[in-house]
């Protein structure tokens, strides 16, 4: 199955803005931090569609994971 | 330390010593004091019994990393209640090393002269000034500059400050010779009903600061300026992106106000975002980080250049580019930054004038993602004072009003900004609450909502919210107080040790022995007094409310906003 994978600010360093994943069932987020060798602990935010995620949500067909560092602002 | 009186219907000026209870307050906590103790709250904003009040915080001119914010305060036009806004730039260090606790501006001139105000060392010289009424706030800042020195604080209002009109801020000159800004509530046109065009400072022989016990101050300073530095988001992603990397975090989270807040995703977000203005900047040689004044350390300001490679504007905001980007549905960042330049130079707030167009666009007097046309308003309207002009300077509420607009954005007349209340609750219940209408900065639950700092509250959610938003509220009115940046608080909220660090410098400076309560009753005794003011203003618990449009849902999440009046209510009952 595929899903959507959306990196932003540094962590698209080196890597890509946006890519379509074929991945098998049953894989978690952090299964996807790991493809992408993107150390864990640069990954602060985590959103499935939208929604806050932890890093063992199974991801389903079509879903789009979107990962950030820590970041703010205001 | 000492405050500064200036009365403009004697043209006069008074050398005060502080009273014993305003000693440990100053920023916020004591623009919103003097204003509580001094002004009529039913009177008008534009009157003579109205007051203009500057303060820097507890913290300025000290070692201490990002404390030079300055707050200005006032009855505002905008809202019709209390307002304090904060700005960087260099005067509030200036102030401080004077030993002027507050500079108090208070009556109205009998006559149609406008003048100067120039602080030094001895007290103020109040001058006529001719030669740049009518010009906006680079000119002012560039003359003034040659004219007094390269070493000299500026304090001004631009054309739209001069015509009074409710969205006109007051600009501070920063370490650069650009310009940061006192931005929301209509500041600058307390001041331009004034009749005061600039002020100038010059900090010379100033008497310093005085600080009780050195060691102890500079020991805390230490820890403090270090956790900022260690802070993922003040050590490294503020300086590398400024405020706007929050654009995709925003998109993504569905909580991005698009089109006057009809969606929360904008399908422009990428081209206009905080990676893609990075990358722009380095491109055109810009300046990607720089402070907004001396001795901050999280740099979060940034020089944008146009194609050529020239000056096009600076502290270019995450939450100006949602207004009117996102929030106007134009997906093009130059010509932000061009509406930018020109909201700065005629001293126009940039969230209330994005609210204004969003307002405008309902009323089709422009269409939606004309950015050129935003521009030409600003340009050829409100710079000029036209009678057009005069109705979009006034605001969104004001040109909702001439045009018949439903659905404005706005709660106690100012313009919500860059976070949907539906999609990020927490922040919602702040633009609800807060005394200043509606305002991020005041109890920015965006940290715990969206970027997991301070702790974690489902953004979705309705639980959990009243407190989170309570909690910063508090907080905010303390730091507030303390002149520390606001961005100071991802460190302060994540490291206990930081915050400790705060207690331990006002303690070492003033000679007091606060503890975690004390800091807290500072920040409820400012909620308290502003809340106060606005009630003798003629405001109830009706206008802390959101706009109405706020129960349609909003996509992707189909979030609506349901957070009940009663629970809102308490928000702020100490």
């Amino acid at each position: 199955m595929e899903v959507n994978v959306k990196l932003f600010a540094t962590l698209r360093d080196g890597r890509f803005k946006e890519e379509k994943a074929n991945i098998n069932e049953n894989t978690q987020v952090s299964d996807v931090i790991s493809k992408y060798n993107i150390p864990k602990e640069e990954v602060k935010i985590c959103l499935v569609n939208g929604r806050d995620a932890d890093l063992n949500q199974t991801l389903k067909n079509g879903d789009t994971l979107s990962l950030f560092p820590p970041v703010g602002g205001g | 330390m000492k405050i500064y009186r200036v009365n403009m219907s004697k043209l006069s000026f008074s050398i005060e010593d502080v009273p014993e209870r305003w000693n440990t307050l100053g920023g916020r906590g004591l623009t919103s004091t003097i204003i509580s103790e001094e002004v009529d709250p039913a009177c008008n904003p534009f009157g003579s019994k109205n007051k203009l009040v500057f303060a820097p915080g507890l913290f300025a001119g000290t070692k201490a990393a990002n404390s030079g914010r300055l707050s200005v305060g006032a009855k505002s036009p905008l809202t019709g209640g209390i307002k304090e806004s904060n700005s960087g730039g260099t005067a509030a260090q200036r102030l401080a090393k004077l030993g002027v606790k507050a500079l108090i501006i208070e009556g109205m001139p009998k006559d149609d002269k406008w003048y100067t105000i120039h602080v030094h060392k001895d007290g103020v010289n109040i001058k006529e000034e001719t030669e740049l009424l009518g010009k906006g706030n680079y000119e002012v800042i560039h003359t003034i500059t040659s004219r007094y020195g390269e070493n000299t604080g500026v304090m001004t209002i631009g054309q739209a400050g001069e015509y009074k009109m409710s969205t006109a801020n007051i600009s501070v000159k920063d370490p650069k010779g650009h310009l940061r800004s006192a931005g929301r509530g209509g500041l600058g046109a307390v001041m331009g009903s004034k009749h005061i065009k600039f002020i100038s400072l010059d900090d010379n022989d100033g008497e310093g600061i005085e600080i009780k016990d050195k060691k102890k101050f500079d020991d805390a300073a230490k820890i403090f300026n270090q956790g900022l530095l260690k802070h993922p988001v003040s050590g490294e992603a503020l300086p590398k992106y400024g405020s706007n990397v929050l654009m995709n975090i925003l998109n993504e989270a569905g909580g991005l106000p698009t089109k006057n807040s009809r969606m929360g995703r904008f399908e422009g977000a990428e081209k206009i975002c905080g990676e893609t203005m990075h990358d722009t900047i380095v491109e055109r040689h810009g300046d990607t980080t720089h402070g907004c004044h001396v001795g901050c350390i999280i740099r979060c300001s940034q020089t944008y250049n146009d194609k050529d490679g020239s000056y096009l504007t600076s502290g270019f905001e995450y939450e100006t580019i949602w207004g009117f980007g996102a929030g106007c549905m134009v997906d093009d960042l130059d010509i932000i930054a061009h509406i930018d330049h020109e909201c700065d130079d005629v001293g126009i707030d940039t969230i209330d004038t994005a609210g204004t167009m969003m307002v405008a666009m309902e009323a089709e007097l422009l269409k939606w993602g004309d950015g050129e046309g935003i521009l030409n308003l600003i340009e050829s309207e409100i710079k000029s004072g036209t009678p057009l002009g005069r109705i979009l300077g006034n605001g969104p509420d004001f040109t909702g009003k001439a045009y018949g607009v439903l659905r404005v954005p706005t709660v106690k007349g100012q313009t919500m900004p860059a976070y949907d209340p539906r999609a990020v609750k927490g922040i919602g219940v702040t633009y609800a609450t807060t005394p200043m209408g509606a305002d991020h900065t005041a109890g920015y639950s965006v940290a715990a909502n969206i970027l997991k700092v301070g702790g974690s509250v489902d953004p979705l959610k309705k639980e959990g919210q009243s407190e989170l938003s309570r909690d910063l509220q508090i907080a905010t009115a303390s730091i507030d107080s303390t002149g520390l940046c606001l961005f100071v608080s991802f460190a302060v909220l994540d490291f206990d040790e930081v915050f400790i660090s705060v207690l331990d410098m006002i303690n070492a400076q003033y000679g007091v022995e606060w503890t975690k309560d004390d800091w807290n009753n500072m920040g409820e005794y400012v909620l308290t007094i502003e809340k106060e003011f606005n009630r003798k203003a003629g405001f109830t618990k009706n206008d802390d409310r959101l706009p109405e449009f706020t129960s349609e849902a909003i996509p992707p999440h189909d979030a609506v906003w349901d957070i009940s009046d009663e629970e809102l209510d308490k928000v702020l009952q100490f």
